[in-house]
């Protein structure tokens, strides 16, 4: 690796991180002390609570998949409303950025036909779609990139992935992973990006694939992609183990 | 006149509707202040103990938690409101003239306060507060849903802009509660009002109100 590192890698401390971070879901959604008294919640348990906010957002989570609609578009927008520069966004700092490793392919498992490993090259020969869109960080900001790729549609069907399938779920070689339900996978709109811009992504940018998803929350649009796997089993994903509410649909 | 409407300063389904409502803002303006702190619009952030949740993630799943008690309750007292003749009864604002009559009144510390009868200052705060609510909760939905409530996005003036009047909402409502707090801690026996069933004064005619 030619980048300089730092001695401990956020990738290698990532699940580490992620134990510790969903036990500050628990503690910390009942921070405010006022409230945690007039609640009574034992402090050191607050179970309750817990429960209840986990219930609702799978309540939100179906209200969402309900007002998915699958044909409608987002926004899309003109050259010059490009955001430029447009604004790095990790889980960790942009001097941290992975360089794509050697021989690396996209890997294809679950319930699909052919789990034949993909090279960049065969998927640039798929078709390709352009979109200029707004990306919507859960964190509030958002701003309008371009991004040209492989329809995600295609490329499940081209897979003979089954598309009864629940989940479509994506890992990341940056340590990072996320999950969309198949109805938005199969948005015209959720691309598996190669181009960012008006080139290839570089690293900072999710190189050598991303996922860009207008349809969801940023950090749905998951980086450096390494695998994707078609699932019944619910995969979760880095935020959303964490605590972000799973579905995120814009 | 109905007599059973003169009897309480508040009906029972106000005052429910009302603690209801009141738990659900304040969880709304906690967890927004949390949420507003991972990316803030403006030039400094809230302290942690004005914030639910802890961090963005349980910010979100409180916000997301508490919209929906505050959605039901809203619809729920909205509607009782129209039907039962409550918002024309009450709220609804008199000529502008006895507003101004009513306000210069209330900075001179003037303004007779009876229960049971709304007079012009308060309607115009209670409508104003009910319709900035609503702004509130439609502009939240339309940032949660830009894609599929794209009509109410693009009415709003496009995410970015919507998100701000989200956040300047949340501002006036903040403002109104300073001032209902004010007011209740002026005059504690509308708290025990809004509390418990308490007779209405009717024999002091509203000075605001069309009765």
């Amino acid at each position: 690796m030619s980048r300089k590192r730092a001695a401990v890698r956020a990738s290698d401390i990532a699940p580490e991180l992620a134990r510790l971070n969903r036990r500050r879901v628990l503690t910390g959604g009942l921070s405010l002390g006022a409230l945690t008294l007039l609640t009574g919640c034992d402090l050191s348990t607050h179970s309750g609570i817990d429960a209840a906010l986990s219930m609702m957002l799978e309540f939100d989570d179906q209200v969402q998949a309900a007002l998915f609609n699958p044909n409608r578009l987002a926004e899309t927008y003109p050259a010059s409303a490009i955001t430029r520069p447009f604004r790095f966004n990790a889980y960790y700092p942009d001097w941290q950025v992975r360089i794509v490793p050697a021989q690396w392919r996209l890997e294809v498992s679950g319930l699909v036909a052919d789990n034949a490993p993909w090279s960049l090259e065969n998927l640039a020969a798929l078709p390709q779609e352009s979109q200029i869109t707004r990306h919507i960080c859960i964190e509030g900001w958002s701003q309008i990139g371009k991004w040209s790729g492989v329809p995600l549609h295609v490329f499940l069907r081209r897979i003979g992935a089954d598309l009864r399938a629940r989940y479509v779920a994506f890992k990341c070689f940056d340590g990072y992973s996320t999950s969309l339900d198949m109805a938005s996978a199969l948005h015209p709109q959720t691309i598996l990006a190669i181009d960012f811009e008006d080139g290839p992504l570089s690293p900072e940018w999710g190189a050598p694939v991303r996922l860009r998803i207008p349809t969801k929350l940023g950090f749905k649009s998951a980086k450096n992609l390494q695998a994707i796997e078609v699932t019944n089993t619910y995969p979760g994903g880095f935020w959303e183990d964490q605590g972000y509410n799973w579905f995120s649909g814009s | 006149m109905d007599p059973r409407r003169n009897y309480l300063a508040h009906p029972l389904p106000v005052r429910i509707m009302h603690w209801i409502g009141a738990v659900a803002v304040i969880c709304m303006i906690l967890s927004g202040l949390q949420i507003y702190n991972a990316s803030p619009l403006l030039p400094f952030t809230f302290p942690g103990w004005m914030t639910l949740g802890g961090w963005l993630g349980g910010g979100i799943a409180w916000h997301l938690s508490a919209m929906w008690v505050l959605f039901a309750d809203g619809l729920a007292y909205l509607a009782y409101g129209f039907l039962s003749g409550h918002f024309r009864r009450d709220i609804l604002p008199p000529q502008p003239k006895v507003i101004l009559r009513d306000l210069n009144d209330a900075l001179q510390f003037r303004l007779a306060h009876q229960l049971g009868a709304y007079n012009g200052v308060q309607r115009l705060l209670y409508v104003g507060v009910i319709i900035v609510i609503c702004l509130a909760v439609t502009t939240g939905l339309s940032i949660w849903k830009p894609v599929q409530l794209r009509w109410l996005t693009d009415l709003f003036g496009g995410y970015p802009v919507a998100r701000t009047i989200h956040l300047a909402m949340m501002a006036l409502i903040v403002g109104f509660l300073i001032i209902h707090l004010a007011l209740v801690t002026l005059f504690p026996r509308t708290l025990v009002s809004m509390l418990v069933p308490v007779r209405s004064e009717p024999d002091n005619a509203s000075q605001g109100g069309p009765r």
